[in-house]
């Protein structure tokens, strides 16, 4: 169910992020005031789009999932936060090594681009623990499909709130004005979002087939042990534990 | 901030990139991880089917 086109998404994210790296490298032009540390820009904001972004996809498969109570919805949806919340990991650190180099702080507190990024990331980190803490899988599908959709939408808000604050420290990369990218760094920043993105897709469809294999040959095993009378029950976990 | 020059840019960027390339690699690790445990899922489940029908096979001979 999962598998279909995992193949051809695993080449084509290789292919796009290593294209993107050598745009970073060897054709995007050095920022004029920044310098050459700005090349962290290309890895920092697509990183960091791409973990919103799916923190809000998690929202909508909660939505698709307490519509429908399709018990699939749920596990994309458990798998979306997941991953976004390994990237934002990495969104963070190179946001905080990228600060260090350009304010000569890794980390500003009165700066909202950050403060808020990390307020969400800490809202997210809260969704496995919650997951763990109830021990019933319909309940538990139930409650995190609103957590989600809850925390789903507060992402945009967050967003937009930022926007509008007074202090514009942090440098806006889509702006209101149309953008001040040059062509070639507009390229490179599109190459790498795109490259990203499908990475995202990827890692998501891997371990959403892991995550049905593994749940297939559990009921497999379940199965055959209960005819065997030595059934033994599934350990408590925070992830969907069937479709 | 003045523009870092290039010597002393280098190491945050690489830092930055080398961050980005760890956290794939521990991913793909913990993925292999959960790959061997669905491997021995499998014999498992491979186990039990032979010892199952092997069961069967005794119970026919015995019939006959």
């Amino acid at each position: 169910m999962f598998a279909r086109g995992l193949k051809s998404l695993s080449i084509a994210s290789v292919v796009l992020i290593v294209g993107a790296f050598a745009l970073v490298f060897f054709y995007a032009p050095n920022d004029a005031d920044q310098g050459f540390v700005q090349k962290i820009f290309y890895l920092h904001v697509p990183l960091s789009i791409v973990t919103l972004c799916g923190f809000v996809a998690g929202g909508i498969f909660g939505i698709r999932y307490l519509m429908t109570g399709d018990r699939a919805h749920d596990l994309r949806s458990y798998v979306a936060i997941h991953i976004s919340l390994i990237l934002a990991v990495g969104a963070l650190i190179t946001g905080s090594i990228w600060a260090k180099a350009s304010w000569g702080h890794w980390w500003v507190w009165d700066e909202p681009t950050l403060v808020s990024f990390l307020i969400v990331f800490l809202l997210y980190a809260c969704y496995q623990p919650l997951r763990f803490a109830i021990e019933d899988p319909g309940r538990q599908a139930r409650t995190a499909a609103v957590f989600s959709i809850v925390a789903g939408a507060f992402v945009p808000v967050n967003f937009m709130a930022v926007r509008l604050a007074s202090t514009f420290v942090h440098p806006r990369v889509l702006g209101t004005t149309g953008g001040s990218m040059p062509g070639e760094m507009r390229l490179t920043f599109l190459a790498a979002l795109a490259g990203m993105a499908v990475m995202f897709v990827t890692l998501w469809k891997y371990e959403l087939t892991s995550k049905q294999a593994s749940m297939r040959l559990r009921a497999l095993r379940r199965r055959l042990a209960e005819d065997e009378d030595r059934w033994v029950p599934d350990r408590r976990s925070a992830a969907p534990q069937q479709l | 901030m003045p523009a870092l020059p290039l010597d002393d840019a280098g190491p945050y960027v690489a830092a930055a990139y080398l961050v980005f390339l760890a956290l794939i690699l521990i991913y793909v690790a913990i993925m292999a991880a959960k790959l061997v445990r669905i491997a021995r899922d499998l014999d498992e489940v491979a186990d039990l089917v032979e010892r199952r029908e092997a069961r069967a096979e005794e119970q026919e001979t015995v019939a006959r």
